[in-house]
């Protein structure tokens, strides 16, 4: 594993030195972004879009992709909203079996839709994401779930010294790195990523990954929807996950996952949903109107593919170099 | 196994039989595979030795007869019951996971082992390295697969059969893409692995590579069983008439056409280390076949000329003008037409319409002013249609759901568009059904009659014979000989096709 853990050691390094060089710059112009409550900004920015971008890590390695996750956390967390909203008796830790649950299933339903049908998931997941969002407003009748109605407990998790949410985050990364680089089907995800073709006449269950790489998406995006709610204090149908898909995405492809799937670490994933928190957080202090946000994370995003487009044909030329001397 | 069981051939086939649709490309096959042998496979394209390979290795199941391991029937479904039973088929250009460690793509794919079992990453590693010195290969294994050559590519399947203890490992034209120091490496690694008491079936065009490696030998033509030999017992010669002596076809009947001036001429190209001081002529109204072996630089020669990727030297005349053609715009302004051998990567844009296909190669003709216009688009596609009895449901379909034959036909009707003057066609009937092909030589026959040089590259040599005027072949990267169609037999095309060094044991 050692050049191989290298190569990814060297992209990883690369967001890690973007991540440093950046907190520098914003540093210098505002010297209050380097202080530990600046970082305790960051760290509560990051948890939603960290369990996001570990489902969608996978679904893109596998060579495909959820664009649904934003309206699945919506969907997952509406109804785990209105549940504590009409069922004041139910113990508030059920929410966490309601919204995971509701969120495998949406997922797994891209996933048979994915495989069963045939359909390429870009356009699957599109279609699922206006159909989730549009269930979230018939189901709530577009009404907000308020703040005295999402149980104290459940808020208290995203307040203290260390909150519970972001334990929860780390936590979720290190089991997903666990599976995806320490277990026999982990490992089929990158291989069917890969090289599609192959993987069946390799014994893989080329279906079966597929909606279990598309149900743990939906399952963290339903996690991150209970954990919405946590944060803010309220779960509101058009507001709730709104845009989550973009930040997911753009986090994981900064992260150095390949988009023609086969390659990615969570070690990556985590840094770039670092550096994009980084990004959000100094907006404001540097004056940066929040309506710019979007813009930059685009920018971003673009400037992440061309740097990793850059140091992979390097990859290329080099293992090319080290053929032609062999 | 008990060790009574010890003259039991490891494989018996008996009346393996296999059709695709309705076309049965291999008939009432019996064949015994020893245990410690290594065994060629050899015949024309498209003679059944690959599908017999596929069976063994349950990519294809047969339409009919028995397959017995170690004198018990199996059913061989699936690429991974082959495995399990110790069958693995190493590919040309060997199927893997480019983005995975050289370990991982050994290992993956074992039955054994949980979902969610782990990965020993250092044991998967160390067992790896320990094959790849087993095969004294020197290959990092924590390397991704990626950037790996062919022929390491190759040694990490023939390490994975030994890792799944295979005990019979076929390997289908493995030298093709490798140079002379790689097959040494792999002839080397063969005679191990049989020496240890394990089966190879070989597959491979080069006679010579079969003499050296080989203990029997059997011969595939037209889908049959022809003969299975202690390779010592036959000579070259023996081999090639096994391969080729089929009756020739009597649809097959050459139109007297009257031969006019040179209208394509070619003198002396060369593209160091494709093809090497190539020249001939092509007349008005003549057919000239390029015949020999796949590999031997034809395509590169027709590439060079239609100016895909240009000759270094040489030079190309036509209609007595010396012309530089460093581009196929070019090619196509001065008369040239070339029909591609692979028309699913370089003839046809699947999803676009018939249509549009068929006029893909004249934008001047349907859009005058730049614009194209459908009356005029409809019309020359409808009249090709016509002309060449194009079966279609209809001219907005897309090319890609019509048939081989169809989809080849309108690939043909593209370039007469063009009304050239020079006509090359690399393979046109490859994969394409009977009846379609005989009209197809019909055509080929019309166009000559009508005035334009043909060069027709093909390996069928009943098709040559039948069809051509003069039959050019080449071995190697040069021309080795210029048949008159008077002297032009199989016999005659095949010696000349075979590289050197088996050619002068066929002399002998």
């Amino acid at each position: 594993m050692s050049a191989l853990g290298n190569l990814f050691l060297r992209r990883e390094a690369g967001i890690l030195v973007m991540i440093v060089l950046f907190s520098i710059a914003v540093g210098i112009a505002r010297p209050q972004f380097l202080t530990i409550n600046e970082f305790r900004i960051v760290l509560l920015l990051i948890p939603l879009i960290l369990i996001g971008a570990m489902g969608e890590m996978l679904v893109i390695v596998a060579r495909h992709v959820d664009l649904s996750i934003g309206s699945t956390q919506a969907l997952a967390a509406i109804i785990t909203g209105m549940m504590f909203k009409f069922l004041p008796g139910v113990p508030w830790p059920v929410g966490f079996i309601v919204a995971i649950g509701v969120g495998a299933g949406l997922g797994f339903a891209n996933g048979v839709l994915t495989t069963l049908f045939r359909l390429p998931s870009i356009i699957v997941t599109l279609g699922t994401l206006n159909l989730y969002r549009g269930l979230t407003f018939i189901v709530s009748n577009a009404r907000q779930v308020d703040r005295q109605y999402i149980p104290s407990d459940l808020k208290a998790m995203s307040t203290g010294a260390v909150p519970w949410i972001i334990v929860i985050a780390i936590a979720i990364a290190i089991l997903t790195y666990w599976f995806a680089d320490h277990t026999r089907v982990g490992r089929q995800v990158y291989a069917l990523g890969s090289n599609p073709v192959a993987a069946p006449l390799r014994g893989i269950r080329v279906n079966a990954v597929t909606l279990m790489v598309f149900s743990i998406s939906g399952a963290l995006a339903g996690l991150s929807g209970i954990m919405y709610a946590s944060r803010w204090g309220f779960v509101n149908p058009s507001n709730t996950g709104s845009g989550f898909e973009f930040q997911v995405i753009a986090a994981v492809v900064i992260g150095g996952v390949s988009i023609n799937g086969g390659v990615g670490s969570v070690l990556g994933v985590v840094f770039g949903v670092l550096l994009l928190g980084c990004v959000s957080a100094a907006l404001p202090l540097l004056g940066i109107p929040g309506t710019a946000q979007s813009a930059i994370y685009g920018a971003v995003i673009i400037i992440a593919l061309l740097i990793d487009r850059s140091v992979r044909q390097r990859g290329i030329r080099a293992l090319a170099m080290q053929r032609a001397r062999a | 196994m008990p060790a009574a069981a010890a003259d039991t051939p490891l494989i018996s086939a008996r009346g393996i039989s296999k059709s695709f649709a309705a076309i049965e490309v291999l008939r009432d096959v019996d064949l015994d595979l020893r245990r410690g042998e290594i065994h060629a496979l050899l015949g024309e394209n498209g003679a059944g030795k690959s599908t017999f390979a596929k069976i063994l290795a349950g990519v294809h199941r047969p339409t009919r007869g028995t397959l017995s391991l170690n004198g018990e029937q199996v059913d061989i479904n699936s690429p991974i019951t082959a495995q399990k039973l110790g069958i693995t088929l190493i590919h040309q250009e060997p199927i893997s996971f480019p983005d995975l460690s050289v370990a991982e793509n050994l290992v993956l794919g074992r039955t054994r082992g949980a979902a969610l079992g782990r990965v020993r990453w250092a044991e998967m590693t160390r067992e790896a390295r320990q094959l790849m010195d087993l095969l004294g290969v020197r290959i990092d294994v924590t390397k991704p697969m990626r950037g790996l050559s062919i022929a390491d590519q190759q040694m990490v399947e023939i390490a994975r059969a030994l890792a799944s203890d295979s005990r019979l490992i076929i390997m289908d034209e493995p030298t093709a893409p490798l140079t002379p120091k790689e097959v040494e490496t792999l002839f080397g690694i063969a005679r191990r692995l049989r020496d240890e008491g394990r089966t190879i079936v070989f597959i491979s065009h080069r006679l010579e590579e079969v003499r050296a490696l080989c203990d029997r030998v059997t011969i595939f033509r037209d889908g049959n069983k022809v003969a299975t030999e202690e390779i010592g017992n036959l000579t070259d010669g023996d081999i090639i008439r096994l391969m080729i002596g089929r009756p020739l076809r009597e649809y097959m009947k050459k139109q007297g056409t009257s031969i006019g001036e040179v209208a394509l001429m070619v003198d002396g190209l060369t593209l160091p280390g494709v093809f090497h001081d190539i020249s001939f002529e092509v007349r008005k109204g003549e057919i000239v076949g390029l015949g020999g072996l796949v590999g031997a630089g034809r395509t590169d020669v027709a590439r060079a000329i239609f100016g895909v990727v240009p000759a270094t030297s040489g030079t190309v005349t036509i209609d007595g003008k010396a012309v530089s053609i460093t581009d196929p715009s070019q090619a196509i302004d001065l008369g040239l037409a070339f029909v591609p051998e692979d028309r699913a990567i370089a003839g046809i844009f699947r999803t676009l319409s018939v249509e549009e296909n068929i006029t893909a190669a004249v934008p001047r003709r349907i859009a005058p002013g730049r614009i194209i216009r459908r009356a005029i688009e409809k019309a020359l596609a409808q009249e090709s249609v016509r002309k060449l009895r194009i079966r279609l449901a209809s001219l907005r379909q897309p090319i890609g759901e019509l048939s081989g034959g169809n989809q080849q036909k309108a690939i043909l009707a593209r370039w007469l568009l063009t009304d050239p003057s020079v006509l090359i066609l690399d393979e046109p009937t490859r994969g394409i059904d009977i009846g379609v092909k005989a009209e197809f030589y019909d055509m080929i026959g019309e166009l000559a009659a009508g005035g334009r040089a043909i060069l027709l590259i093909s390996s069928e040599l009943p098709e040559l014979l039948a069809l051509c005027d003069r039959v050019l072949v080449m071995s190697e990267g040069r021309l080795t000989a210029n048949i008159a169609r008077a002297d032009a037999t199989q016999e005659s095309i095949m010696s000349a096709a075979v590289p050197r060094s088996a050619r002068q044991a066929v002399a002998a």
